[in-house]
């Protein structure tokens, strides 16, 4: 006998312990992203609230690129399908996270510097990483192949992470950029984050990451799915 | 390895002379792109219009140039340079060949652009710099994307938008630093941005050194 709440009861019960959490944690700082007191700080305003939200969707970014960038190499040390397939949709999810985080700084930048992008060595170096990984999902698309393009994407995802760090973290240091944390410019850890912020933004992190790894979990079993469909036809 | 790679940048070199169309085309290409330029614009005009030119017409020209180092290569001969040579010693030939025949082209297109358009750097050691840097970059990234492409099927739009946005951080760098000679600022400014330069290079021929093996087996 399976009732629709029975049904339901047992989806929920299915659901383990960090995805719990990941719900948990991205609720916690969105509530608290919004509610906690933040400090008073001359054009940035109420709009410093978006550290919650930008920041901690790109640092999740980063996070899911690295293990597409692990599972690339795993994947070239044993030659194992599921492996590529990780790391493929590591880099959908990255993504999607990098669509958000350019979206938030978007809407950031409006309220701050007065305009949706501003010529700038972060948001440039951003753009280009978004247009690198953009480039890895067509070259999938052009092998037919699929061990041939496992082997080739992953050369790729290892290359083109190496060149994300470049572009997002080492480049902007080295030139003048408006962007809080680099040039000169404080960013987070130093005075401006106080010890209300820390505590909604370090739970945030983990919250985002937590949850990026979900929805890559599940984007990993509908590709396998896929795939024993085409063996089975 | 260093006799297996110097043999291999001659044998590059030889069949280059063999074919010269392939060359010879390619300074045709930039001859005719300087020169479309020049009509175009008459006489330039700024300096940062005048530099940023002078490089776009150089990642064309290193896009044509490099990309048919893997891409025209024949899978038969791919195979016989597999069972005659270590990958590694390959690529890094292959770089180095791709390095000199992208000197070659820039010291051809700054000789064409400085006749037509005319030529306003007052630091030309700092530019000459800036060039051999700037077609170091051009040539290992591109080389490293040229075998990444050869691999799937539309290699020649792939070449485009794999190499673009890798090349765009190198390419802004390298417009800096080249706009800096030519405003004639002293080494001290310029020394990060040279660093910085060579450390990208570095970063990017290791990596297409330690990544190139596995993309090599067919």
């Amino acid at each position: 006998m399976n009732t629709p709440t029975t049904t339901t009861v047992s989806l929920l019960s299915g659901i383990s312990w960090w995805k719990w959490l990941s719900i948990v944690l991205v609720l916690y700082s969105i509530i608290g992203g919004f509610l906690v007191d933040v400090p008073r700080l001359a054009i940035l305003n109420e709009s410093i609230r978006n550290l919650f939200f930008h920041v901690t969707i790109w640092f999740s970014m980063i996070i899911i690129m690295f293990a597409s960038m692990y599972y690339a190499i795993k994947y070239l040390s044993n030659g194992k399908a599921e492996n590529d397939i990780i790391s493929e949709q590591c880099v959908n999810t990255g993504i999607f996270l990098g669509i958000l985080g350019l979206l938030t700084g978007a809407m950031w930048a409006k309220f701050t510097w007065g305009a949706w992008w501003v010529n700038d060595a972060k948001l440039n170096g951003a753009a280009s990483a978004m247009l690198v990984y953009l480039a890895y999902v067509v070259l999938r698309g052009s092998i037919p192949d699929f061990h041939k393009r496992a082997r080739i994407s992953a050369v790729y995802a290892i290359f083109a992470f190496a060149l994300m760090i470049v572009f997002i973290m080492i480049l902007p240091r080295m030139t003048d950029s408006l962007h809080p944390g680099s040039g000169g410019n404080p960013g987070f850890g130093t005075y401006d984050l106080d010890k209300n912020m820390r505590m909604v933004f370090y739970p945030a992190v983990i919250g985002w990451a937590l949850f990026s790894a979900w929805i890559t979990n599940i984007l990993v079993r509908i590709r396998k799915l896929q795939l024993e469909n085409d063996q089975i036809q | 390895m260093l006799g297996e790679i110097r043999n291999f940048i001659g044998k590059e070199i030889k069949s280059e002379w063999k074919q010269k169309y392939a060359f010879q085309g390619l300074l045709l290409y930039v001859i005719t792109t300087v020169f479309v330029c020049y009509l175009s614009f008459r006489q330039v005009i700024d300096p940062p219009t005048w530099n940023a030119l002078f490089w776009i017409i150089q990642l064309f020209a290193g896009v044509t140039a490099v990309a048919k180092s893997f891409i025209q290569e024949s899978p038969g001969r791919i195979l016989y340079y597999y069972t005659l040579s270590d990958p590694r010693a390959i690529i890094l030939a292959k770089i180095i060949y791709n390095l000199i025949l992208m000197l070659a082209l820039s010291m051809i297109n700054i000789g064409f652009y400085s006749w037509f358009v005319g030529n306003p750097v007052e630091d030309h050691l700092m530019f000459f710099v800036a060039i051999i840097l700037g077609s170091a970059g051009f040539a290992s990234v591109l080389t490293m994307v040229s075998a990444i492409a050869s691999k799937a099927g539309n290699s020649s739009t792939l070449m485009s938008i794999l190499s673009f946005p890798i090349l765009i951080p190198l390419l802004i760098t390298t417009i800096r630093l080249s706009k800096n000679a030519m405003d004639g600022l002293s080494w001290s400014v310029n020394y990060q941005y040279v660093v910085l330069l060579a450390c990208l290079n570095a970063m990017v021929c290791a990596m297409a050194y330690l990544l190139f093996p596995y993309l090599w087996r067919e």
